[in-house]
């Protein structure tokens, strides 16, 4: 019940067994903790990371489907418009063609019709040339009458 | 029972003396209390056996149950140097598990039939046993002792020779009261293992001595009408002390740590 030479004795024990458990306990254990936590920060870091990228991505995704749509929209708007100018440059050309037709169909036919009428005057004027020589019963110079002749013809 | 003479209070006397008999050698200052010493050691063994399970554990690289158990020591050990140590030492952690650990270990031994190692001992041919090595003074004051020395070599290493002088000239009354100052501080320093030592002693000391008292209830008795009051009373009482003292050994080991850690804390302190 006194302090003796024990008490360095039990010093002695209790600074090896500090060693001991530094050494042999406390040090791979704490290491194996320290490592575990770090793991384990690490992984949440990283999912904590990946839910970033994800969100990033689909926002990014959604841009790009929204230009897409929007080209596209563009893309029929300028179709459309370039189809009725189409229709309309197809609808003035046709016109332009059928009025060329058209004319090229008068003139020929007025062609004919001066043609015709100056056949017509032609055998009129023999015929009144050829009448009025049965008339008179003699032969008329159509030179002589030539003027007479004209003016008749100019007013068939 | 080891001593059989039972004849009136001698035999009580001389049941607990026996008990409380050390197994020494040499005299005076010189006395070696074998007991204590191999008993620590043995139980630091144990420390050891524990510290080399849990490597083989860590090897593997699966938890297992028992290296969860030690993480789970560690792991409150941890908290409670957060807790209470300002800054960082890297050796105030391993000394407090060292503490905890070991005094809860030969703490433990109160719990072991205060009979039974001391009968098989006497079977082997040795006269006396002590089987707690914290009922020996020597024990705890030694790790006092060495935590004591801790504190005085940090705070020598953090405050500075001049930081720690101070202490002692101008802590607690301020500068007006240097020789008050010196005694008050002196008294506090020396306080602190002091307290630490006996507060553990004293516990363990108690404690086992109730275990003899409650051993005494049927020592020396014969078969007779009395043993049916005093049979039951005595295993009722040492159940009850037995539970109690779970408690008991475990806070002792919790205190005697988390003073460790908070003297040590002080010592790191800057503004005294």
């Amino acid at each position: 019940m006194s302090i003796t030479i024990t008490l360095i004795a039990q010093v002695l024990a209790f600074t090896i067994l500090i060693w001991l458990v530094n050494k042999h306990l406390w040090g791979p254990l704490s290491a194996v903790l320290d490592a575990r936590q770090k793991k384990i920060a690490d992984g949440l870091a990283a999912s904590e990371k990946g839910l970033q990228e994800q969100e990033m991505a689909q926002k990014r995704a959604e841009e790009v489907v929204n230009e897409a749509k929007r080209q596209a929209a563009e893309i029929i708007a300028k179709a459309k418009s370039r189809d009725t100018q189409m229709i309309d440059e197809a609808k003035a050309k046709a016109a332009e063609e059928a009025e060329r037709i058209m004319v090229g169909a008068q003139a020929e036919i007025d062609q004919e019709v001066n043609r015709a009428k100056d056949g017509l005057r032609k055998q009129v004027s023999a015929l009144a040339v050829a009448g009025a020589s049965r008339i008179v019963g003699k032969e008329i110079d159509i030179n002589v009458h030539k003027n007479a002749l004209k003016d008749l013809i100019a007013q068939i | 029972m080891s001593v059989e003479n039972s004849d009136g209070g001698g035999g009580t006397v001389a049941y607990i003396q026996h008990h409380l008999t050390n197994l020494h050698t040499g005299e005076g200052f010189w006395t070696i209390n074998w007991d204590s010493i191999i008993i620590s050691a043995l139980l630091g063994a144990v420390i050891f056996w524990m510290a080399k399970k849990v490597k083989a554990d860590l090897e593997s690289g699966v938890p297992g149950k028992f290296q969860n158990f030690v993480e789970m020591i560690l792991e409150f050990v941890q908290t409670q140097v957060k807790d209470s140590f300002p800054g960082h030492n890297p050796l105030i952690a391993p000394l407090a598990l060292t503490v905890f650990l070991w005094v809860w270990l030969m703490n433990f031994m109160d719990l072991v039939p205060v009979d039974l190692l001391p009968i098989l001992a006497e079977g082997l041919g040795v006269s006396h046993l002590k089987v707690v090595p914290t009922t020996d003074l020597n024990t705890p004051l030694a790790m006092a002792l060495v935590v004591f020395v801790l504190t005085v070599y940090y705070n020598l290493k953090i405050k500075g020779p001049i930081g720690y002088l101070k202490m002692f000239l101008f802590h607690p009354f301020g500068k007006m009261a240097v020789p008050a100052n010196i005694i008050m501080t002196a008294i506090e320093e020396l306080a602190k293992p002091l307290s630490l030592g006996l507060r553990l002693f004293g516990n363990m000391f108690a404690g086992e001595l109730v275990f003899l008292l409650i051993a005494l209830l049927t020592l020396g008795a014969t078969l007779s009408a009395g043993l049916l009051i005093w049979f039951p009373l005595q295993t009722v009482l040492d159940l009850a002390w037995l539970i109690f003292h779970i408690l008991v050994i475990t806070l002792q080991a919790f205190i005697f740590m988390v003073l460790t850690i908070v003297y040590l804390g002080m010592a790191h302190e800057t503004d005294h």
